[in-house]
């Protein structure tokens, strides 16, 4: 595939916000949050970077296998998130890493899954946000089905909004080639589900380019399955707040699924082990470079007065953080096979109770050869 | 002899085959401009042209599912799935499809199909990128399944994988792609559907395939010193079997310990202990022992060292079925 098959790039897109920090108005969505609010998102984003660059830190320095960056996708996640409701529900990808900052997950527990201590850190009943899905798309079916559940137990258009619930499923402009979004789409808008699929279309699936992979853009899929898609500048925050918000509200009040397109770039590498060099001009990154989410912000502020000890005060909580993550990346307890064998099943089996005590007298057998050599 | 890596034998396998036949094409996720995540199919595109080595969109049921249209125009696609624990999407295309249509049609249809599917684990990576499913495909009529485990096996089972007119699951043991040995690009190339003895020895038979062929040639150096003379058998091919080494091997020995990656419970190993029962019993000293992964999901990575057979739980396991 080349350039040539690529999408027409003039789909309308919902900006608040331009990269220079100047607000602009959209006739169909409006941020109406304050300064404090912004700050708020700011903070977010910075937070975020800082859980990202700190990550990728500590995989060069060899305590993580391997880090997937978040870098310049911070504001399609922050946005989006900060858009759900405590009693709401999210779905993310392995990349989502403000995502789970905005849910009020310790960034400390993103660490494990990349560490090979564990497969998934937290109880997603505990913070509203599942565990984080590697199989490309997959959890835009989970998304559909715990938006029918809502359903089902009556917690959609009850008008009641402590009451009234949404979920929202992220995923790549990649996992749009997948069967399983295709059907999510399709299930979720001939239910009418209250779900919003949030797809973060960075530009590349590894190395392949959105070109390759739909001759469209994104959000005119939604047309086909019936239901409403919206395309937002997925590095301007506050885009991100508003369109995800009433998406969300959509669902909550029973007028079905929504697809947002958030139009950003993946910065860095696919992960620690690509070499994106390989594969795209320095000259398109330097581009979205001056598209940066958190540069756009700050000069908002500043120009709206936001004072210096604010800023100062950022800094200083992201720096403490970065101790907190790097210092509790290496406390991570070390996985115990023994103990894995418990999480098979709910109800063990024999077989499983046999190769546990199996291991398990291996093991001992193991460390007391090291103790008498 | 050509000493190189096990990617590079597979990259020099898969040039010859496209050089070889101009109905061979490659199909997958990043095989083009990137090379594969791996770097197998590394200065394919570029040298064979967009059409015949094609990144494909992320989809691995289309990836399968074209690769059968293709075969209709008298293709003889090869695809690669990044990942074992992404064939999934695949399965249904690869189970239903793939391994049925020679049969539906009464042998007018054929599917030289290849898909390659890095496996194993030892890497120290992330869910989904260590799992060994082979005995999934293996357990389906229809489909053959081969594992290389060196990188002259590579080179030369590729091509014969892509040369078969059945369909192939073609297996390769990640943590091996790096490792260096020698190449004969002279040949002549063993059969494919046969097994082979890697080493020849006396006490007991070692039955393996794939990554864990080199662990088990590390145990029987290292049996060596206790004065134990182990034969290690490479299966290579895992659908069919041929097991006729493997019964020659273990009338002599009368021992045999089947070693796998991959669970225990309906893996190979319950296979191959099964045939040795049913064509051995009489030369048996022992019950044939199985050295595999436990059942359970593949665990995080940092326990794979405890999960994955090695050297010591291999040579426990013969010390066992020699003091039976």
């Amino acid at each position: 595939m080349n350039s040539s098959t690529a999408p027409t790039p003039d789909a309308p897109l919902v900006q608040l916000l331009t990269p220079t920090g100047q607000r602009v108005t959209d006739p169909h969505v409006a941020f109406d949050g304050d300064r404090s609010e912004i700050e708020a998102l700011y903070r977010d984003l910075v937070m975020t970077r800082r859980v990202d660059t700190e990550a990728y830190a500590l995989q060069r320095h060899g305590e993580l296998g391997l880090w997937p960056p978040a870098l310049g996708q911070e504001a399609a996640q922050v946005g989006s998130a900060r858009a759900l409701r405590a009693h709401d529900f999210a779905f993310p990808t392995y990349r989502d890493h403000g995502v789970a900052w905005c849910r009020g997950v310790d960034p400390s527990l993103l660490l494990g899954i990349f560490r090979g201590s564990d497969l998934g850190g937290w109880d997603p009943a505990d913070h509203g946000i599942a565990l984080p899905n590697i199989i490309i798309g997959a959890q835009t079916l989970h998304a559909t089905g715990y938006a029918m559940g809502l359903a089902l137990e009556g917690l959609v258009g009850s008008g009641d909004p402590d009451r009234d619930s949404a979920v929202i499923a992220y995923f790549g402009d990649g996992a749009t080639s997948q069967g399983d979004v295709s059907e999510a789409l399709d299930w979720a808008a001939v239910h009418q589900s209250p779900v919003v699929f949030f797809c973060e279309n960075n530009q590349y699936a590894i190395s392949v380019p959105v070109a390759s992979q739909t001759r469209v853009p994104i959000v005119q899929r939604a047309a086909g399955f019936g239901l409403p898609g919206v395309r937002v500048d997925g590095n301007d925050v506050l885009a991100c707040l508003a369109v995800t918000r009433a998406a969300l509200q959509r669902a909550r009040d029973g007028e079905g699924p929504t697809l947002i397109e958030a139009v950003t770039y993946r910065m860095g590498a696919h992960t620690t082990s690509d070499d994106p060099s390989r594969y795209r001009d320095a000259s398109e990154v330097d581009a979205w470079q001056a598209k940066d989410p958190l540069e756009r912000v700050r000069l908002l502020l500043v120009a709206e007065g936001t004072s210096d000890d604010f800023f100062a005060d950022l800094a200083a909580d992201a720096d403490a953080l970065g101790v907190h993550l790097r210092a509790a990346c290496q406390q991570i307890p070390e996985p115990d096979l023994a103990e894995l064998f418990d999480h098979v099943f709910v109800e063990s089996t024999v077989e499983n109770r046999q190769q546990q005590a199996e291991h398990v007298a291996w093991r001992d057998a193991m460390e007391g050869s090291v103790v008498a050599s | 002899m050509t000493r190189m890596s096990m990617v590079k034998a597979l990259n020099s396998g898969l040039r010859l085959a496209l050089e070889d036949d101009p109905k061979v094409v490659l199909m997958g996720e990043d095989i083009g401009r990137l090379g594969g995540v791996f770097r197998v199919t590394e200065g394919l595109q570029k040298d064979f042209g967009e059409g015949r080595v094609m990144d494909t969109p992320l989809a691995e049921s289309a990836i399968v599912g074209t690769a059968i249209g293709l075969t209709f125009r008298g293709f003889r696609p090869v695809v690669e799935i990044q990942f074992d624990g992404f064939v999934y999407p695949a399965y249904d295309q690869i189970v239903s499809q793939v391994a049925k249509l020679h049969f539906r049609s009464r042998g007018r249809v054929r599917m030289p199909i290849v898909i390659r599917i890095p496996y194993g684990g030892g890497i120290g990576a992330v869910e989904h990128h260590s799992e060994s499913p082979e005995a999934q495909f293996a357990l389906t009529a229809g489909l053959k399944v081969v594992s290389c485990a060196d990188p002259n096996d590579a080179h030369w089972m590729i091509q014969q994988a892509i040369a078969s007119d059945d369909p192939v699951v073609f297996m390769e043991p990640k943590r091996r792609y790096w490792e260096t040995g020698e190449v004969d690009l002279a040949g002549p190339a063993a059969p494919l559907w046969s097994a082979r003895i890697v080493r020849p020895g006396r006490d007991a038979t070692l039955v393996t395939y794939g990554p864990m062929v080199k662990t088990c040639l590390d145990s029987a150096r290292a049996a060596e010193a206790d004065g134990l003379d182990l034969e290690v058998i490479d299966l290579r091919t895992l659908s069919p079997l041929d097991l006729a080494p493997v019964v020659e091997s273990v009338r002599r020995t009368g021992h045999a310990v089947v070693v796998h990656e991959a669970a225990r419970t309906l893996g190979l190993g319950a296979e191959v202990a099964a045939r040795i029962g049913e064509e051995c019993f009489y030369s048996l000293e022992s019950p044939v022992q199985r050295v595999t992964g436990y059942d359970m999901p593949y665990p995080p990575s940092r326990t794979e060292h405890d999960f994955l057979p090695g050297l010591d739980r291999i040579l426990d396991a013969v010390d066992r079925a020699r003091a039976y």
